[in-house]
Parts: C-alpha cells; structure tokens; sequence
C-alpha cells in the first residue's frame, strides 16, 4: 500500500531527471558501441572533457552562460502555457542588435555603453519574439511553429546583414560586422585564478535564473502568469489580462535569448559572426525541459549540458567521433526525459508497493485510503 | 515572346513546382495523415533529415535506387513509431515530443551520415513526359521525378480511404472523437500509433526525395525547416490529402522554386539569404490568413491541440 508524503514530489523531481539522464548517457554508450567504439571511453572522455581539469570547467562555464538563458528564453513561455522555440533566432538578432548599436549612434565606452549593447540586442529580440505571442492571442496560429518559423527568418536575416550592409570589409574569409570597441566588450571575472578566460556573462546568467526564479515565484505578477498557463479560461474569469501577459512572458522570453547572443558578441567573438549559430538555442530548449522550466534548477542543468558541448570536441579529437555526436546524445536526453515525465507521481507507488499487501487488502479498501 | 515560348516558360514553372514541390507533397501527405488521428508531428523535420540520410546511404550501397527509398520509408517509420510510442505515455506532450525528435533525427542523421557527403549514389530515374516534343527546354521541363506520380496516386488513395473504408473511418474518429473511438471498441493510442508510423514512412519517402532527386546529394544543409514547413501547410490545406496537393505545388512553385529567381532577374540581387527566408515568410503569411480569430479551425480533427 501506498501513501504519498511530502518529500516523495521534490524527490522525485529529482530522481527523474537523474534517471533520464543516466539512461541517455547510457543509450549514448551503446550507439558507440556499435559504432565500435568502447563506451568505457566514451563516458570517462565525456567526464573529462566536461569536468576533468580546470581548463576544461572553464570550457564549460563558458558554454553554460549563454544556455541558462536561452533556456529561460524557453521557460518563461512555458510558465504561461506557451511552447515557444524560436531561442536560436532570438539569440541571433540579440547578437547582431548589440553589434548594430554603434553603427546607428555614438555609445560612450565602459559599463554604460556595454550595457546599452546589450539592451539593443535584448530589445531586438524581445520585440521578435513577441510577434509569436501576439500572432498566438490575436489571431490563434500555433506558437511553435510560428515561433520556428520566426526564427528560420531571423537567421536569415542576421547572416544577410553580417554578409551584406554591416559587414566590416576587413573581416576577409569570415565575413563579420566591425568589432566592438575594446571599452565596450564584457571581460573575464578573475583573469588570474582558476577561472581563468569565465566572463561576466556566467554572472548575468545565474543572476538572470535566480532573479526570474523569484518573479514567478514570490510576485502578483509572476503568480498571475502561472495561473495563465495553469488555465487561461480561469485566469480570463478571474480578470487576469491574459493576452498582456502571455505577449510579456515572450517578450522577457525573448529578450534573455537576445541577451545570450549579445554576451556571446561583447566577451567571446567581439563581432557578430556566423559562429554565434551553434546550437545554443535549441540546446536551451533541453535544459529548460530537464528542468521542468523551473528557472532556479537552470545554472546546475546548464553547466552538465555547456559540459557534454565542451567534452564534443574531445571526442572528435581522441575518437574520430563525428561532431554531430553532441546532438545525438542531446537527442537521446530529450526523448529520455519526456519519457520519465510519464513516471511521474507513480514512482513511489511502484518502488514501495508490495505484491504480499495487495493480495491481502481487498482492491476497493485500497483505492479509498491512497 | 512568341507563343511557344509562352508555353516552354509555363511548362518550366510547372516543372520547377513539381521537383520543388515533391518533398513537400509527402511530407504534407504523411502529417495529414497523423494529424487525422488527432496527434501532431512536429519531428517529421527530423524524420525528413534521416531518411534523406539513410535513403542516400541505402542508394549508394545497393546500388538501386528503390532500395533506397524503401530504406528511407522505414527509418522514417521507425523515428515516428518513437513519436507515436512516447506521446502514448501519460502527460507526454506531442508538441514537445515533435521538438525532441527533430533534435534526435538530425543528430542521427549528421552522426551516421558523415562518410556520405562525398559519395555519388543512384538517383531516382525520371519520367520523360516532355518526349513528345522536339524542344530540347520543354523535354527538360516536364521530365518529372518518379515519385510524383507515386504522391498523386496517394493523395487520391487518402482522399478516398478517408471517407470511405474501415481504416480510413477509424483514423478520423480518433482524431475527432476518442470517446466515440473508444465505444466502438477501437483502441485510440494503436491508432495513433499505427498512423503516426504510417506517416513517418510516407514523409521519409519525401527525404528520399531530397537525397536522391533533387538536390540529389547528401550534405547537411538538405533541409532547413520543409519537414516543419509542411507540418503548415497541412493546416493551410485542410487536412483534405487533395489540398495538400495544391499546397505543394504552390509552395513548390511560386515559395521556393520561382520568387527568387524572378525577383533576381528584374534585377534585386544579392540578398541571397533573404530569398531563402521567402518560404518562411510565406508559410507565416499563410498561417496567418488561415487562422480564425475564434473558435476552432474549420475542418480540424477536433482532438488535435495545434488548433485549439
């Protein structure tokens, strides 16, 4: 017989997600193994390439910023009821919005001017996202598919403004936009230790989860945008303004994937360029699926999945493995999880069911104590 | 222009519209499918990538090209089942299940296709229907792949099957009712299921399609959203199979296939990137005309969450 307690959710909130992710660490091995590659490998390279020495936890520090927001870019829809993707689109347009800004004004250097690059990327692609939203209140088209589809076109048009009108005509065999001034760009938080080349955009990042995790959590404002994704008929009933809030909860959405790529701009690249097109939004979308779009479990999520990216290239190097064997393993991640969502709240039962008491109790009596 | 240039120029944008239009029609046809059982694929942008991967690599092993595109059906059934499996589970969304799918089959499918971007494998033959004529243009025109046919005669099997055998009748009430389903006796989640499978193997033809015809190469840039882009064009077309049809031809002809030529030779050049983005923005345009301000969408499986 089984009585749910209090520690059996949180519990399993954990336990689920750890389940699913050894699963897919495990479906991985497998896969290489019948690539011929020893999966004992596999794993133990994974480890080190994510975690094993100092140099690569800066690897994946600095994988890790940028997903935790656009894994919010995910979350904050998802809040209101909303599967928006369109991240990878939003990071691009963030990206070029911060390296757009001085060309249109004068931006004074220091912590004001970077500051405001990162505000013109973050509105760029706040303003983008939205659309989604407002095509989804207004006029019923499905957000997921209009939200990819935004961002199919976003891209094409940050590679057309990096290879056309904004291309700086220095930047030869990797068509760029002028870089950002020196005074402008984000730099590393303690150069000399072990953090090494970790930017302020890790700082931005975990601030941003904490500081989102709050809002939904201890704000009338936060609440009231759960109460829309929970039942929008009921939020309409009791006079919550529904279509606003679901447009905001893009918007914000959107302006932390913006955030992402301009950071990327202002402390990695310096310009906007077709590097910054790497899958760091779809990625997002996975860990704000692990984590059940609960923003404070973002950074600890971001930092395994910014370390499987980081251990991809030492694969490729030790293996030979093809760099597509991040996205696999991701794949593998993702089906794993929404499949453990469906062991959800049964965990318990089934770990502390015993066959001895079922066959006693009569079913009936069963069903009217649990 | 005299007449019969007219005519070579018709013929060449009907010709385009087919070899664009193709992927697109059994895409289309195999999430019309689904979409009638009441779930929503969005992984068929997944399941197109693989089995234009593994459609290429049956081609280039066999050496035939039917091989080939059997091969591609059955990994794309084989991707969907995984669609149809998962969303059976409880509180799995297809949505979400779409998104994770997409990711998995173009992981697989750049991991396992890496040694194929070099190769040359047999293509799908074409059929010359242009043989009549002693224009060399118009031959070239109408010489159509060998599986358009094929999508035409499944776009009337559906359209019939649909309204007038078992199987066809089980699908819809399914999608429209699954109560209903379930007092006749029907299991809903094996219907889905087996038209989810079904689905996938008719879009994975589509991919073989992309591999094997046309562009006719494999490389990973073969698909950039056709798989999510007929996911809106189902919606543009009704859900009727014969829609579907259309929907293809047109995106085929005038989204993909003719806008950017056009535009470039009256002389707007050089925004290649935003002539690729012309079918996005098309198919936006389109979801945005299509939809309704309220209430559901006329013709929609009433189960399916995509028009709700």
């Amino acid at each position: 017989m089984h009585t749910p307690r209090n520690w059996h959710a949180s519990t399993e909130a954990v336990l689920l997600p750890v389940t699913a992710l050894a699963a897919a660490l495990l479906l991985f091995g497998v896969f290489c193994w019948f690539g011929g590659q020893s999966p004992t490998e596999v794993w133990s390279l994974l480890f080190k390439g994510a975690f094993g020495d100092a140099f690569s936890w800066q690897n994946t520090l600095q994988r890790a910023a940028p997903l935790m927001l656009t894994a919010l870019a995910v979350a904050l829809p998802a809040q209101a009821g909303l599967t928006v993707i369109g991240g990878e689109g939003a990071l691009a347009l963030g990206a070029l919005g911060c390296a757009a800004l001085p060309y249109v004004m004068p931006v004074p250097g220091g912590v004001i001017g970077s500051a405001m690059v990162l505000a013109s990327g973050a509105l760029l692609a706040a303003l983008w996202v939205a659309i989604a939203g407002v095509l989804r209140q207004w006029r019923r088209v499905n957000e997921t598919i209009s939200s990819l589809l935004l961002g199919y076109i976003a891209i094409a048009l940050f590679k057309h403004c990096v290879e056309g009108p904004m291309r700086d005509p220095a930047s030869l065999n990797k068509p760029s936009t002028r870089p950002l001034e020196e005074a402008l760009r984000i730099g590393a938080i303690a150069p000399d230790s072990f953090l090494g080349d970790v930017h302020w955009g890790l700082v931005i990042g975990i601030a941003a989860c904490v500081l989102f995790g709050a809002w939904l959590s201890f704000t009338a404002q936060g609440f009231s945008l759960r109460v829309v994704g929970g039942n929008a008929r009921t939020a309409s009933l009791v006079g919550l303004a529904t279509n606003r809030l679901v447009v905001l909860a893009c918007a914000l959405g959107g302006a932390c994937a913006g955030l992402a790529g301009a950071i990327e701009v202002a402390a990695v690249q310096t310009s906007a360029n077709a590097s910054l097109i790497a899958g760091m939004g779809y990625t997002g979308i996975l860990v704000s699926f692990v984590a059940r779009h609960n923003p404070w479990a973002f950074p600890p999520v971001a930092i395994l999945f910014g370390g499987f990216a980081a251990a991809g290239s030492l694969l490729q190097r030790r293996l030979g493995l093809p760099d597509a064997s991040v996205l696999v393993l991701q794949g593998f991640a993702f089906v794993c999880i929404l499949g453990a969502e469906a062991l959800r709240a049964k965990l318990f039962p089934l770990l502390t069911t015993r066959p001895a008491f079922t066959l006693i109790k009569p079913a009936t009596g069963n069903k009217a104590i649990a | 222009m005299n007449n019969d240039a007219w005519i070579t120029l018709m013929f060449a944008i009907v010709g385009g519209a087919v070899r664009m239009g193709t992927p697109f029609l059994f895409v289309s046809l195999g999430e019309c499918l689904t979409e009638k059982s009441g779930r929503i694929n969005l992984g068929l942008e997944g399941v197109l990538v693989l089995a234009a991967m593994s459609g290429f690599a049956g081609s280039y092993l066999t050496g035939q090209w039917w091989l080939g595109v059997l091969l591609a059906g059955f990994s794309g059934a084989l991707l969907a089942l995984l669609h149809g499996v998962l969303c059976s589970l409880p509180r799995v969304s297809d949505i979400a299940t779409g998104i994770a799918l997409m990711l998995l089959g173009t992981g697989l499918a750049f991991y396992l296709g890496k040694p194929l971007i070099q190769p040359q494998a047999a293509q799908i033959p074409s059929l010359a229907l242009g043989a009549w004529s002693a224009s060399p243009q118009l031959q070239s025109a109408l010489s159509i792949n060998a599986l358009f046919p094929l999508g035409v005669a499944l776009a009337a099997l559906m359209h019939w099957g649909f309204a007038n055998t078992r199987p066809g009748l089980v699908v819809r009430l399914a999608g429209d009712s699954s109560d209903a389903a379930k007092a006749l006796g029907c299991s809903v989640n094996g219907v889905r299921i087996a038209a989810t499978t079904a689905g996938g193997f008719i879009a994975g033809i589509g991919g073989a399609s992309l591999s094997l015809y046309y562009p006719g190469s494999w490389n990973e840039g073969l698909s950039s959203g056709q798989g999510l882009i007929a996911v809106a064009l189902v919606i543009f077309a009704r859900w009727r199979p014969w829609r579907c049809l259309g929907a293809a031809l047109l995106f085929g002809g005038a989204g993909a296939g003719a806008i950017g030529p056009a535009l470039q030779s009256v002389g707007i050049g050089g925004g290649y990137y935003l002539f690729s983005a012309v079918p996005y923005a098309l198919t936006l345009a389109i979801l945005v005309a299509t939809s309704s301000t309220r209430g559901s969408l006329r013709g929609a499986p009433a189960e399916l969450g995509v028009s709700r």
